[in-house]
């Protein structure tokens, strides 16, 4: 399994970071060796073994429909980088 | 009648899906405790778990799965015992956790069906692929700041049904019925009050054309969040065409999402979608899997209200109406309930529909007034009727009464009737004396009908309503004339 | 005068109770000791002024014979768990200058049982690391040194903090969090105990996520005991948290003295791999023999698809991370690098918040999740992970306790330059397993490499079934007679 400059820039794309062209070689190296380690899982015959999603056995515990939260923009906004009145603000989006 | 589009290089017929988002009714979001009402001030709706606050987690609502369920069997559908929420991964500034709590391939409604009402009576089936619970988005507004956009996450996990449609669609209309008719049976189930003014039901429509007798799909285009039926039914129409043009100009349609712009009348590229999407769905592992049994669906579908195409068939049946009658009365459940009522009340449901669907409803229309707002009430309505049947007041005079009605809202007919004398002249006494007086006046006329004219009968029975200021029974009237006019 | 930070969470609750010394008197101690321990880099965040505040209100308690059973014990909290009003970094420059206005369940439960925070534990950055390298903030160093040498070692991550207070005796205990063995291999380096309950036992509210359907929060302390006070004080129930247990949790205290006597006791061979640390094995051997010893019948046992966990791991884990850390965009809270918009604004962000190690894992789980690889991998290590907790379910229908390694080796030069990631994750070898069949497991000072630094061995149980944990535990600490880095009292 290797990986690829384009697909690292994919995935660093997907995952909103911002990686320098000059880190992508490095990076493809580090991330194609991790995933060739990770390879040797295709020795292991999982066919009808069904996945395990979560770490419980538990079963979901349901809420009752009642308003108990919010009120508090104050809370909500106060370690907002940016804000403006009661709105977070972010750069200008165009849809 | 086929909705073709006709084409340079031959006919087109349109195929559209439709995904309808429909904002759950219950008292809080899908995973927090905060209110989900609308125009609230800016992030006061919010609780840290809708900030995404880092170590913050989802519990889900009961109401939500619940409102699922109903909405599920009202579209009867398939309900999944064993559903799992998944993560839908992507960035925006008004998804706060970077990713949506959706369902992916195990959704709590699998397969239905809807059946549309077409205007001209008929009715054509559509399929319904899945129905999920999900989370909704934040809301951006962009027109305040020149270079800042603003967000308010208000309504940022409240919970949304997306139902998606199978691409059973073939025209702008059906797809209008469609949307009818999905907000009908929400609001009788009572699981989404079907706004799409305020953004409680939105439509993004799938739309590709292939020639006529191809059962090929072609590439489609997402129209994403049109907020009304008409707009839906415009943009599908506009997207079909650019579609067809493409195609005669031996261009390629690229699979994209796009935005209908309703003052242009157009759809385009949406700018901020650019990107190909890569949403690496997975189980949410905050949550486990959503498990109910046969019981609990059981004591759901034990309170589900008539749904519209059962009260429909009622209505054929049980009052004779017409499909497009029934249709057209069953498609608001308050309507319905309010023709409802008349009929029992007077007994007759033919009537009943026609002073409620035609004359009722065209001024509700004309006043812009919901049937809640009617001036006239159903037991004033049945005792028009009453009034009617019992041959108190005639067919003409009761219009006259029912335009009294709308003004002097709140007034019993009968005392209406009473006050003004208005009663119906059943005596044939008094009758045969204007007829007496008329046919004197009318030597020439009488002559003609005896010379065989038989059309001028009419003009008689005019005449006599006319003496009677309309109180005579047209029917006796016409009657008496016919006796003695044979002497 | 005596060193207050000497005793154990026990005793001094004794003293407390007796008045032999002051709530305030005690939180004092571990300030100065705190304050003249800097150079080890445990605190992040140190909140003296709070804690002598909430030790007069804990003296107030005890003079009234209201005490809690916590009051007066100074705690350190990991800076992983969001402490109201209180800046809270998760080791990362991405949270700068995050003061959450909640308590995460956990805190909120030590507070309520009268603990006293001295301050926030440094870690590794989003508690992904296995030696506190990759903190913001800075190494944290252990207080152990190699017999004869100075070089500072590695406390073990990513409770390297927490580890390094506790057994530099600046805090009594500590919290930690668990996810691929982030208490329990800091333990084994920095010679203390460490427990990670079942999955499930205590809340994850408030605690900010790194793997959360791996993610479990648990007690770190000199003793067996203390971790039993401390553990019955952070469990249960939280309707908050989905994944959290409605099930009553057993009295671990009260279990301590019950013994092994009758128990089987199960001994995985795939965790003595044919290169194995030889003095890890003979330490191991030794454990076995003090479990004997003490009436229990020790047997070999199999876990299969041991050697697959660490794999399914790095995949389980940084999947999960992915996503977990897609929050961290610079909207709502902590660091934010301009940009011309708001894409630009998200990467340049993320880019200069997240450390190589976070970023490094955010890729591969990004990758795994992405279309076209999902099954191969994902879905894979799903199907994977359900084997290695069958594995675990089998073993267990044969013994009440398994008995391994923490870690492969003792703690390792803070200059050791490791730069093959891989070879970082190795660390966690014997830990993952047990994290990702969700199972409770418990780091037990046991005994000190011929360079004098200290070895752990490890425990596990069954789902739920922490009293055999605390029991095999209590057996251990008695038979390893563990010297600690001070002597205990």
């Amino acid at each position: 399994m290797s990986l690829d400059k384009a697909t690292v820039r994919r995935i660093a794309h997907l995952a909103r970071i911002d990686v320098p062209e000059a880190d992508l070689d490095p990076m493809v190296k580090e991330l194609t060796g991790i995933m060739n380690w990770i390879e040797q899982l295709k020795e292991v015959n999982t066919d009808a073994v069904a996945p395990m999603t979560g770490g419980t056995d538990m079963k979901l515990a349901w809420r009752k429909d009642a308003v108990t939260d919010g009120a508090q923009p104050e809370k909500v906004l106060s370690n907002a980088p940016d804000k403006h009145d009661s709105f977070f603000s972010v750069p200008k989006v165009v849809e | 009648m086929a909705y073709i589009i006709k084409g340079e290089t031959g006919d087109w017929e349109v195929v559209i899906g439709l995904e309808v988002h429909a904002q759950v009714i219950s008292a809080a979001k899908l995973f927090s405790g905060a209110a989900t009402s609308f125009g609230s001030d800016p992030n006061s709706n919010v609780a840290f778990v809708d900030a995404a606050m880092p170590g913050m987690l989802p519990v889900i609502n009961a109401t939500c799965v619940e409102q699922a369920v109903r909405t599920g069997l009202g579209l009867k559908a398939k309900i999944n015992h064993r559903s799992v929420f998944a993560r839908k991964n992507y960035f925006y500034a008004d998804l706060p956790q970077g990713y949506q709590i959706s369902q992916f391939d195990q959704p709590i409604v699998g397969e239905g069906t809807l059946v549309l009402d077409m205007p001209d009576g008929t009715s054509r089936s559509v399929g319904i692929e899945r129905l999920h619970l999900e989370q909704d988005a934040g809301k951006s507004i962009h027109d305040i700041h020149p270079t800042k956009s603003f967000i308010d996450l208000n309504r940022a996990g409240v919970a949304l049904m997306e139902i998606v449609s199978k691409p059973d669609m073939r025209s702008p209309e059906e797809a209008g019925a469609y949307l009818k008719k999905l907000r009908s049976i929400l609001r009788y189930l009572g699981t989404c009050d079907g706004n799409m003014e305020e953004g409680s039901m939105r439509c993004d429509a799938n739309v590709s054309v292939r020639p006529v007798g191809s059962t090929e799909l072609r590439t489609r285009c997402e129209i994403k969040n049109v907020n009304s039926m008409r707009f839906v039914m415009q943009a599908i129409e506009f997207e079909a065409k650019r579609h067809v043009d493409v195609y005669d100009n031996g261009g390629k349609i690229d699979q994209e999402t796009r935005l209908y712009d309703s003052v242009k009348g157009e759809t385009r590229t949406m700018r901020s979608k650019e990107f190909a999407h890569d949403y690496r769905y997975f189980p949410d592992p905050d949550l486990l899997p959503l498990e109910f049994d046969d019981a609990y669906v059981a004591a759901i579908k034990s309170t589900l209200p008539e749904l519209p195409d059962d009260k429909k068939e009622r209505f054929i049946s049980q009052y004779g109406l017409s499909a497009y009658d029934a249709g057209v009365l069953v498609a608001e459940k308050e309507n319905a309930d309010f023709f409802e009522e008349v009929a029992k009340q007077s007994g007759d449901g033919k009537l009943a529909n026609s002073w409620v669907s035609n004359n009722l409803f065209s001024v509700l229309n004309a006043k812009n007034l919901t049937i809640d707002q009617s001036p006239i009430s159903a037991n004033h309505l049945s005792k028009l009727i009453a009034l009617i049947k019992n041959n108190t007041i005639s067919g003409r005079l009761a219009k006259d009464v029912f335009e009294i009605m709308l003004v002097e809202t709140g007034k019993d007919p009968e005392a209406i009737v009473s006050e003004r004398g208005m009663k119906q002249i059943t005596d044939t006494g008094a009758i045969d004396k204007a007829i007496d007086d008329i046919l004197a006046a009318n030597a020439d006329k009488v002559a003609q009908v005896k010379a065989g004219k038989e059309a001028l009968i009419g003009w008689f029975v005019g005449q006599v309503m006319k003496a009677t200021q309309g109180k005579a029974n047209p029917a006796l009237c016409q009657e008496l004339l016919k006796k003695k006019l044979a002497q | 005068m005596t060193d207050l930070t000497r005793f154990t969470i026990a005793s001094a609750r004794e003293h407390l109770r007796k008045k032999d010394f002051t709530a305030l008197e005690l939180t004092d101690a571990h300030i100065a000791a705190m304050e003249s321990n800097r150079h080890l880099n445990a605190f992040i965040t140190e909140t003296a002024d709070l804690a002598r505040e909430r030790a007069k209100e804990s003296d107030f308690r005890i003079k009234n014979g209201d005490a809690l059973p916590l009051d007066g014990i100074p705690l350190g909290i990991k800076d992983l768990f969001c402490t109201e009003g209180v800046q809270t970094t998760a080791g990362s420059h991405i949270l700068k200058g995050f003061r959450p206005n909640y308590e995460s369940t956990v805190s909120q439960k030590l507070r309520d049982a009268g603990s006293v925070m001295l301050g926030k534990l440094n870690l590794d950055e989003f508690a992904m690391g296995s030696s506190n390298m990759t903190s913001y903030y800075g190494d944290v160093i252990n207080p152990w040194k190699a017999r004869g040498h100075s070089a500072d070692l590695v406390p073990g991550g990513s409770s390297g903090g927490s580890a390094a207070s506790v057994a530099a005796h600046l805090a009594m205990g500590a919290t930690g969090t668990d996810t691929g063995g982030s208490i329990r291999q800091p333990a084994a380096f920095c010679g203390i105990v460490g427990v990670k309950p079942t999955y499930g036992r205590c809340s994850r509210w408030g605690v900010v996520a790194f793997a959360s359907s791996l993610d479990q929060a648990g007690p770190m302390t000199r003793t067996v005991r203390d971790a039993a006070i401390m553990l019955n004080a952070m469990v249960g129930f939280d309707p908050k948290d989905s994944t959290s247990a409605n099930l009553p949790m057993p009295d671990v205290e009260a279990a301590l003295t019950k013994g092994v006597k009758g128990m089987k006791i199960g001994l995985p061979k795939e965790y003595r791999p044919a290169g194995l640390n030889a003095e890890v094995g003979m330490l191991w051997d030794k454990g076995a023999q003090w479990l004997r010893d003490a009436g229990a019948e020790v047997i070999e046992i199999d876990l299969p698809h041991t050697k697959y966990a660490l794999p399914t791991y790095y995949i389980v884990a940084p999947a999960e991370a992915s996503s977990n850390l897609a929050r961290y965009d610079g909207v709502r809270y902590g660091l934010r690098v301009p940009g011309k918009s708001l894409d630009d604004m998200y990467a340049k962000t993320r880019a200069e918040g997240f450390g190589k190690e976070v970023k490094r894992r955010i890729l591969i789980g990004t990758y795994v999740l992405s279309a076209g690889y999902y099954d191969a991998y994902y879905l894979k290590a799903q199907k994977v992970r359900a084997l290695i907790a069958q594995d675990f379910e089998k073993a267990f229908g044969k013994v009440d306790a398994i008995l391994t390694p923490t870690a492969p080796t003792a703690a390792f030069g803070l200059n050791d330059k490791i730069d093959d990631p891989v070879a970082m994750y190795l660390n966690d070898v014997f830990t993952v397993p047990a994290s990702l069949a969700g199972i409770p497991g418990a780091s037990v000072p046991a005994g000190l490499t011929a360079h004098g630094l200290p070895l752990g061995l490890q425990v596990l149980t069954k789902r739920w079934d922490e009293e055999t944990l605390f029991r095999v535990c209590q057996v251990l600490e008695d038979s390893a007679k563990f010297p600690g880095l001070k002597g205990e009292r």
